[in-house]
């Protein structure tokens, strides 16, 4: 065990078995991004699912819209250590837009508009895990915090819930996105610490 | 970088303001990094209890020691602790340093924009002293903006630096609060863009502050005509 530090004595209240280890809870909502926020224009906004080079298919913001809506309330977990318990979010799960997708790919890449990506395998986006979402608590979702639509996948550190999502491209092996290639985790399991290389 | 969390000291503690003060660490072996990185600091209690927080790097101090310079936070676990608590010969444990995004080295070809919210100023703070070591050719300028002269950190520095580097120019800012001779209000779209490096001068541009400071000064540079691939932003509490 670590040498104690002279005096400290922390705070331990806050302590939630729903909080994973090294984070802290939150009930603001703070801000990670690498550059200036984006604005997407919604009459110019579409969502692609592709493979190489090829656009296997495209939503409208009003074909999404009118897709099946699911609300969901979840945890998050940023790997700058705060977590936000029970936030509710509404848009399309990831199983609505992959019903027709036939494809051997394991991995994806997600972009975003202003030029972030991030990558997962495929599996930690289907199956209940994953949604395009357009509403946090109730309200459109602002552009600081992804507007008009981001990825939302909260078993993963929050950086892999790309904000300002514009597509989904499949891949046969696991390349490193954004954050990958400046120091974080290709996987990025918070109840791992998963945080770093 | 290191992964693995190491032993430090605390070797020098000295107050920046009346909730500020920056701690220096000494390393059992040889530290390196890049202006513009952070550690993961984490303190054990008695019973075991553990804290981990990210504190960006101030100042390295080749070839064993760094800086960093931590705000008291009114509802904070840690930063009380570092701000009034922790004494030299002190110990803790650091990871890192860490990051690869949010980084400035003197090779680096351009002019290098900084532009500081309160606290904000630590990392770019960091990447001004890697620039007057280096004697960089590249000319500099930070943009600081501070609530009172009370806030500014490394005050004596930065006007040593503003005055005698030819190529460094330091533009404080005031929000509530200014020394005399000079108006305090809210930072405004006119005075960024007039202590910063003009769009067709390429400037390399590091933001770091409050999520709305960020927020607002990005999107008046990108307004101006500033490549968004060439601003970088950080945000401290988040």
């Amino acid at each position: 065990m670590a040498i104690p530090t002279s005096g400290f004595t922390g705070r331990r209240q806050n302590r939630d078995a729903n909080l994973p280890p090294g984070q802290y809870l939150t009930d603001g909502f703070p801000v990670l991004s690498a550059g200036p926020t984006p604005h997407v224009v919604l009459a110019d906004w579409t969502l692609q699912i592709a493979e190489g080079p090829r656009t296997m298919h495209q939503w409208t913001w009003e074909q999404l819209q009118a897709l099946p809506q699911e609300d969901i309330t979840t945890d998050i977990h940023c790997v700058t250590r705060w977590s936000k318990l029970g936030t509710s979010w509404r848009g399309v799960s990831l199983d609505t837009l992959f019903e027709d997708v036939e494809s051997e790919a394991e991995y994806a890449m997600v972009h975003s508009y202003g030029g972030y990506t991030t990558n997962l395998p495929l599996d930690d986006l289907l199956d209940g895990k994953a949604w395009i979402v357009h509403e946090f608590d109730g309200e459109p979702l602002p552009p600081a915090h992804g507007g008009p639509a981001r990825l939302l996948v909260p078993h993963l550190y929050f950086w892999k819930s790309a904000k300002w999502v514009s597509g989904i491209r499949l891949m046969d092996q696991d390349l490193p996105g954004f954050w990958e290639s400046n120091g974080y985790n290709m996987y990025g399991d918070p109840w791992r610490e998963e945080r770093y290389w | 970088m290191r992964r693995t969390w190491q032993d430090v000291e605390v070797s020098a503690v000295r107050p920046e303001t009346a909730r500020a003060r920056t701690v220096r660490l000494r390393f059992p072996d040889v530290v390196t990094g890049v202006p513009g990185q952070h550690v993961d600091l984490r303190l054990t209690a008695e019973d075991g209890y553990q804290a981990v927080r990210s504190y960006s790097v101030a100042a390295w101090v080749p070839p064993r020691e760094l800086e960093l310079t931590v705000e008291e936070l009114d509802d904070g676990e840690v930063s009380p602790f570092l701000v009034g608590v922790l004494s030299v010969g002190d110990r803790l444990e650091v990871r890192g340093p860490v990051g690869g995004w949010f980084t400035w080295t003197p090779d680096l070809a351009g002019p290098l924009q900084l532009i500081a919210g309160g606290s904000g100023v630590v990392p770019l703070m960091a990447m001004l002293r890697s620039h007057a070591e280096a004697r960089a050719i590249a000319p500099a300028r930070l943009l600081y903006s501070v609530r009172s002269p009370d806030h500014v950190f490394y005050r004596g520095e930065l006007a040593v630096l503003g005055q005698e580097d030819p190529q460094v120019t330091i533009d404080i800012a005031y929000s509530r609060e200014a020394p005399d001779g000079r108006a305090a209000g809210r930072l405004t779209h006119e005075a960024v863009t007039a202590s910063c490096f003009p769009p067709d001068e390429a400037p390399a541009v590091y933001i770091c502050g409050s999520t709305g400071f960020v927020e607002a000064v990005a999107a008046w540079l990108v307004e101006d005509g500033h490549d968004a691939g060439r601003i970088r932003t950080e945000r401290y509490g988040g």
